[in-house]
């Protein structure tokens, strides 16, 4: 297959970055779509130009490493797939290819598609956990927990970190994210004694972090490669509510 | 080098508790004036960071990853073993101990692996306690599944998510620590050397790789957890970026390196499909739970898997090896597959694949059930291969995995260097010369939130520590060397790219130093391997500078280093004479082709000391004794 790819150049965080187009030959349907980059960053490297810098490390869609827009969509076209596990055999021979980082103001581009995430991590610091110190546990199966209740834990848990859903987002808004974590501990009986503060906590950081409101435009669950469900912003939407009522009710 | 095991007296049994009695403590209100530096945030990293925080500790946790959370440790499908014995089939600690002693092929040290079998249940209960989805039955209690070398259920999952949920449990604990204050987690941070002050690690020294910034920090005791080497092959299973640059640095600083040839190959990954290959995909064992390994009976036989009756096809793992059938260990699988496609009878392009074959559990226990238990690695397995594994077999083909060889550490998981503390998949010490399915992620969970708390304390506690900063000339020399190296990378400018070296090598490793390995073959690989990073120093092509994000010039010191432990991995396979676990040389077989061990010469670690460049390493040996189990050829038919 040949293609024609327009990605996204930018030499540092505070260079000008802009689109430059290359040619590739050779593409196999076989291949990756990291892999047809990788093909391309040897080329372009034999022949003198500075490779195109790109996250990624599992390439098995779980880290949540690799991230990029690809025509307009983060990680591109085929549904609930990481662009690490797209493969080329979804493109057309002689088709073209818009490459380019996640935008959102909280996630500052570092050099070409690589773009700095951690105000995700901030938010995980923020109350991301069940307060549990090393040596404390009770016996696991103290607590029986519903399948279907795991189940549904486990579906939120799920999410690998990318930012698919900020950069989806019109509002850049980390909301899906935020839920996904609360939802996967607020589902929990271990989770129960943190939950309200947790909500909060992690929310006041989000907005901290300048990601934008949520208006419910959904796009994030859409874009997310775990098919992360809106249901768990409402979630958080009704855990931060509650939490915030008790608190004016308290002061 | 003197190598002491440090293994506390007592019965086996009683090891662990005397031993957490008799080591000394450090004063709480003493803890935060102790520095320790934790480089890497995988399992046994970010426990180990989060568990030193929580006591007090001023913790620095290092890794050159955006985020702890996306450590390799992350990509772990199948599970973690635990002694509960809750499904009351005979499990128990002994047992636990005794199969992993087993599945070694006893090349692992006794009171090590007992230890590690004792703790496995808290580990349950820990991360249930953070909130871990483990797997439930309906009536809510947790669910487990069998692995391969065990006849017990005894593996606990997250569907085929487990490394994700245990190391998102772990990068939770270790974020309420920084929110705490007690730990800094530095991301992006690339450890390059080690700073030793008379005789022990002090310090690090690291690369910030957005600005190239090189950066020293000094501590009281350095904690290495930065995972295994299996990336010398170029293809293998692991995540790209692993890499062997932190411990071979250890290992030129003073640190012995154990049993670097003790590699293992998994048995079931998806085949190569081209040359542009960038890495290999595990189908997680777990698969042979319900799946079927075959191949046809006839060499040559190019029928669609559907178009071959049964009774020509041949069910080699059943047939061989009856009592553990498709749950044969690792490396008997990987060898078998390896033998029947060399016999002509591999399936799929190029021959070097076998089939893993669901029709019959999805007979039995229907699509949903299937569809339960690995949805999404058949999900993977579609994506990647364009095939639908529910209509059609997988087709499978070993792949490098795992790393059982590691730094030298004593049961304190002290390397040979005081000071330096080593967990998870870089130290050696668990696994022998073959790693049971499930048993990497109880090691490292273990080793940082179980053992290390204890042991470090134990060694701060009973040290005088003189005081050292940055300005201390260890790390003014540290600091020239990883500059100058860094300069003479981007000077070369030669012609091939750093992908390119690393291929080669990969190819001469895998060809040489792989599934089966010989006297000739590794002669030879000793001879390519120096001509290969000959001609790495002299026509590599690194463009762009030291300060500014160079992912390639990152990628040129990890290989630079890759080529020299290369042939340390090599020269350790040629001198162990025998066949054991994952290391089999052809020389050393049994008429069945089984593997054939030599407990006389060769039950001991080797641990091979760094002697100067273009020296040959010093072999230390520390012998392994077993007082609990019987050396026993392993049999699994
Ligand atoms: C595909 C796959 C599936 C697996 N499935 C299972 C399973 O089901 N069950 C099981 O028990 N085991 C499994 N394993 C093995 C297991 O996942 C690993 O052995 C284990 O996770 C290793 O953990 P670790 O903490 O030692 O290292 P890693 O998770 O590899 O972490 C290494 C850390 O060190 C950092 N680091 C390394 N070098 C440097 C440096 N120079 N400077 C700074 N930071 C550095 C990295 O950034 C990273 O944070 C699997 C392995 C693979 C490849
Ligand atoms: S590289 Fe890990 S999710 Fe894509």
């Amino acid at each position: 297959m040949k293609l024609r790819l327009k990605i996204w150049r930018q030499q540092g965080p505070h260079a000008a970055g802009e689109f430059v187009s290359y040619e590739t030959a050779d593409v196999s349907p076989d291949m990756s779509f990291l892999e047809m980059l990788d093909v391309l960053n040897e080329t372009l490297q034999l022949r003198g130009d500075v490779p195109i810098a790109f996250d990624h490390d599992c390439r098995e869609g779980i880290c949540g490493s690799c991230a990029m827009m690809i025509d307009g969509v983060p990680h591109g076209p085929q549904k609930s797939t990481t662009v690490c596990q797209l493969h080329m055999r979804h493109y057309r021979d002689g088709a073209t290819i818009v490459i380019e980082p996640w935008r959102a103001k909280a996630f500052p581009v570092i050099r070409d598609l690589v773009v700095d995430r951690g105000a995700l991590d901030r938010i995980i610091q923020a109350g991301g956990y069940i307060s549990v110190a090393t040596g404390n546990a009770p016996e696991a199966n103290g607590i029986p927990i519903g399948k279907d209740m795991v189940d549904r834990a486990m579906d939120a848990a799920q999410c690998i970190g990318c930012g698919a859903c900020v950069a989806a987002c019109p509002n850049a808004s980390a909301m899906l994210f935020t839920a996904a974590k609360a939802t996967h501990l607020g589902l929990l009986p271990q989770g129960q004694p943190e939950r309200s503060h947790r909500a909060v906590n992690m929310v006041r950081q989000m907005d901290l972090e300048t990601f934008g409101g949520c208006t419910n435009f959904g796009e994030c669950s859409e874009a997310c490669p775990k098919d992360i469900g809106l249901e768990v912003i409402a979630r958080l939407n009704a855990d931060f509510l509650q939490a915030t009522l008790k608190e004016r009710e308290g002061a | 080098m003197h190598l002491d095991p440090r293994v506390p007296d007592g019965p086996l049994e009683t090891k662990w508790s005397d031993h957490q009695f008799d080591m000394k403590l450090v004063n709480p209100a003493n803890r935060r004036k102790h520095r320790i530096l934790v480089v890497g945030s995988g399992l046994a990293g970010a426990s180990a960071a989060a568990t030193l925080g929580e006591q007090g500790y001023e913790v620095l946790c290092f890794t050159f990853h955006d985020s702890p959370r996306r450590a390799h440790s992350i990509a772990a499908q199948g599970g973690i073993n635990a002694a509960k014995n809750y499904q009351n089939d005979g499990d128990s600690v002994y047992r636990l101990f005794y199969d992993t002693i087993k599945g070694g092929d006893f090349r692992s040290r006794e009171a090590n692996v007992y230890r590690l079998a004792e703790i496995s249940a808290n580990i349950i209960d820990q991360c249930v306690a953070q909130g871990v989805p483990f797997a439930r039955e309906y009536g809510g209690l947790l669910d487990n599944r069998s692995f391969g070398g065990a006849q017990v259920s005894r593996t606990f999952y997250a569907r085929g998510q487990t490394g994700q949920q245990l190391l998102l449990g772990a990068y939770s604990a270790l974020e309420r620590q920084v929110r705490r204050g007690t730990v800094t987690v530095l991301p992006r941070t690339e450890m390059l050397d080690i700073v030793v002050v008379h005789g022990r690690a002090r310090g690090i020294l690291t690369r910030h790789l957005v600005t190239g910034k090189l950066e020293r920090w000094v501590g009281d005791a350095v904690v290495l957890a930065t995972g295994g080497y299996g990336n010398a092959f170029f293809l293998s299973t692991n995540a790209k970026a692993c890499n062997v640059t932190a411990t071979y640095r250890a290992y030129k600083k003073g640190a012995a390196f154990a049993n670097p040839c003790f590699t293992q190959i998994h048995p079931t990954c998806i085949p190569v499909s081209g040359e542009y290959q960038s890495k290999l995909t595990l189908m997680s064992e777990s698969l042979r739970n319900d799946g079927r390994v075959w191949v046809p009976l006839q060499a040559g036989d190019a029928r669609q898997a559907q178009d071959i009756p049964e009774s020509e096809r041949d069910y080699y793992l059943e047939r061989k090896y009856p009592s553990f059938g498709n749950l044969a260990p690792r490396d008997i699988s990987s060898r078998s597959a390896k033998e029947v496609c060399d016999e002509g009878r591999g399936v799929g392009p190029g021959g070097l694949g076998v089939f893993l074959d669901f029709a019959d559990a999805i007979r039995r226990l229907g699509v949903d059930t299937i569809k339960d238990r690995y949805g999404n690695l058949f999900e993977m397995y579609e994506r990647i291969t364009g095939e639908d594994p529910y209509v059609v077999p997988m087709r499978i083909y070993p792949a490098v995995h795992y790393t059982m060889g590691g730094l030298w550490v004593d049961y304190n998981l002290m390397s040979s260097l005081p000071g330096l503390h080593v967990l998870g998949e870089a130290n050696f010490s668990d696994h022998g010369a073959n790693r049971l399915g499930a048993s990497a992620l109880m090691q490292g969970l273990a080793d940082g939130y179980f053992v290390i708390p204890h042991t470090l304390g134990d060694y701060l506690a009973s040290t005088k520590l003189e005081t050292v900063d940055t300005d201390h000339p260890a790390f003014t020399t540290t600091e020239t060397e990883a500059r100058n190296q860094i300069e003479r990378l981007l000077a070369i400018g030669g012609s091939r790219t750093v992908d390119s070296f690393h291929r080669e090598l990969g190819k001469i490793l895998w060809e040489h130093c792989g599934m089966a390995r010989s006297e000739a073959g590794l002669k030879r690989a000793l001879e390519l391997l120096p001509e290969l990073r000959q001609e790495f120093w002299s026509d590599l092509r690194i463009l762009g500078s030291g300060d500014e994000l160079n992912q390639a010039l990152e990628k040129a010191g990890r290989v630079a280093d890759f080529l020299e432990f290369g042939e340390l991995m090599c020269r350790d396979a040629l001198h162990r004479e025998e066949s054991c676990g994952g290391h089999f040389r052809v020389e050393h077989q049994t008429t069945e082709g089984e593997a054939k061990r030599n407990d006389e010469r060769f039950a001991y670690v080797a641990a091979w000391q760094y002697a100067g460049e273009d020296k040959e390493p010093i072999l230390n040996r520390e012998p392994l004794t077993f007082d609990n189990v019987q050396l026993a050829t392993r049999s699994y038919k």
